[in-house]
């Protein structure tokens, strides 16, 4: 492949895209925009401006905490039903169906208003370092998205572990790895690996 | 003061709350099927745009597909309905009528079919996919006409593939109708609870019962799903590996 083969591929590529008709649809849709721009009030934009890019940090740190958490708690509760003890797996199990079967927002009414109002009534807790976060929205925020994330998350893991070979699983313990470096080497990334594509969409799934 | 009359607030009648976390759950019920319905309708019509449409049809489902799925569904819903009643009534009144007072039944129908009919374009689009072409070809070579051919072979080979999507998205759609709260204008399920938990200040109480409502809905909702899948699979091989 030569510079010059990309380049003519790049360009056919181009004006396979720029169909005749596509230049009328792309004209419309510029028309409708600056039909937008110049019949819509716009005057209160430098008003909400530092209001709108505060809500776009806080929903980017948001979504990557509570998804570094969320998939944090996601392996355990992943890995528990494919190999743990019942009293581990069925608590998990419950968990991810009562999450998943449960409207999200549902969840962070119940976090925010229910434990809301139930933490003042406990003095320790108003005399603790932790009260003035409990007092704000995002502890709850990031309480709920988290474990939403977690159920969702564990149950994409749980098949994600039950999906490495076996073959895996047994040629690592004939070299005479531990369990746990069996899971860190072995059992883990490949998990992780099969399950990326359907993570990546879940990650861009939650947004609210 | 969690504890101290948990039964008489959730009390069918009057004085308790119950009664009205119950209609909420109907009002759901009702708006997750219309929404379904109506997702389902402009999913089919989608799908077959999408797969024989003429490049403008195509193209504009593509927008269409990719801005709803896209959008976070809240936002959508705020969109739709605020912009879209104002819209409607905007054309009213251009027209010469009086603007309307929107249904809040049908306004949400049709918010949230708007959006499970992007999510179903593309579920019932991979189903058609997935029917063998030599079936359609046959039927071509039979000469029946189009609609014919959609009703006896696409539509009943495609619903094995599609049953597991659709199953998901009806999920998705009685959970969806808790974000028509943050809009207040349809009692449905979440709202009425937000209603009883604020009167009566048991938060806890009152969004543990709704919890509560919602999962037996999706319990019940996978029991059905499982025998609808049996029904869809009849007379197919079985998929699974003697497991």
């Amino acid at each position: 492949m030569s510079v010059a083969d990309g380049t003519v591929e790049r360009l056919t590529r181009a004006s396979l895209w720029w169909q005749p008709h596509r230049i009328g649809l792309v004209a419309i849709a510029i028309g409708l925009v600056l039909l937008a721009a110049t019949t819509m009030r716009w005057d209160w934009i430098p008003n909400y401006t530092d209001l709108a890019l505060k809500g776009i940090w806080t929903t980017i740190w948001m979504l990557v905490v509570t998804s570094v958490l969320g998939f944090l708690l996601a392996i355990p509760i992943g890995l528990v039903q494919v190999t743990g003890p019942r009293w581990l797996s069925y608590p998990a199990l419950w968990f991810c169906t009562v999450i998943r079967g449960t409207p999200l927002l549902l969840q962070l009414w119940l976090l925010y208003y229910g434990l809301g109002s139930l933490f003042p009534q406990f003095p320790w807790i108003r005399e603790s370092f932790l009260w003035p976060y409990l007092r704000q929205a995002w502890p709850y925020a990031v309480l709920s998205l988290t474990l939403s994330y977690a159920a969702y998350e564990g149950e994409v893991m749980r098949g994600a572990f039950a999906g490495v070979a076996r073959g895996q699983l047994e040629a690592a313990r004939a070299f005479g790895m531990s369990r746990w470096t069996r899971f860190r080497r072995i059992w883990l990334p490949q998990a992780v690996y099969n399950a990326l594509p359907t993570l990546a969409g879940e990650t861009s799934r939650r947004s609210p | 003061l969690l504890q101290v009359g948990t039964l008489e607030l959730l009390a069918p009648y009057p004085p308790g709350w119950g009664g009205n976390l119950l209609r909420g759950l109907v009002n759901s019920i009702y708006i997750a099927i219309g929404a379904y319905a109506l997702g389902i309708a402009i999913g089919t019509a989608g799908a077959y745009g999408k797969l024989y449409g003429g490049p403008i049809l195509r193209d504009l489902l593509e927008v269409y597909t990719t801005i709803v799925r896209g959008v976070p569904e809240l936002i959508l819903i705020l969109l739709l309905y605020y912009a879209g009643g104002d819209l409607i009534n905007r054309v009213l009144v251009g027209l010469g009528y009086s603007p309307v007072d929107i249904n809040g039944l049908i306004a949400g129908i049709v918010v949230l079919g708007v959006v499970q009919g992007a999510y179903s374009t593309e579920v019932l689009r991979g189903a058609i996919l997935a029917v063998p072409q030599g079936q359609i070809e046959a039927a071509r070579a039979y000469g029946m006409p189009p609609l014919l051919l959609m009703r006896r072979i696409t539509l009943p080979a495609m619903l094995p593939f599609a049953i597991p999507g659709l199953a998901n998205l009806w999920l998705i759609a009685t959970k969806d109708t808790a974000l028509l709260a943050v809009v207040g204008s349809f009692s449905e399920l979440t709202l009425e609870t937000r209603q009883a938990a604020g009167a009566t200040k048991a938060y806890f109480t009152f969004y543990v019962a709704a919890g509560a409502l919602y999962l037996l809905l999706t319990l019940v909702s996978n029991i059905v799903i499982a025998r609808v899948e049996i029904w869809a699979r009849r007379g197919a091989p079985s998929v699974a590996g003697g497991d």
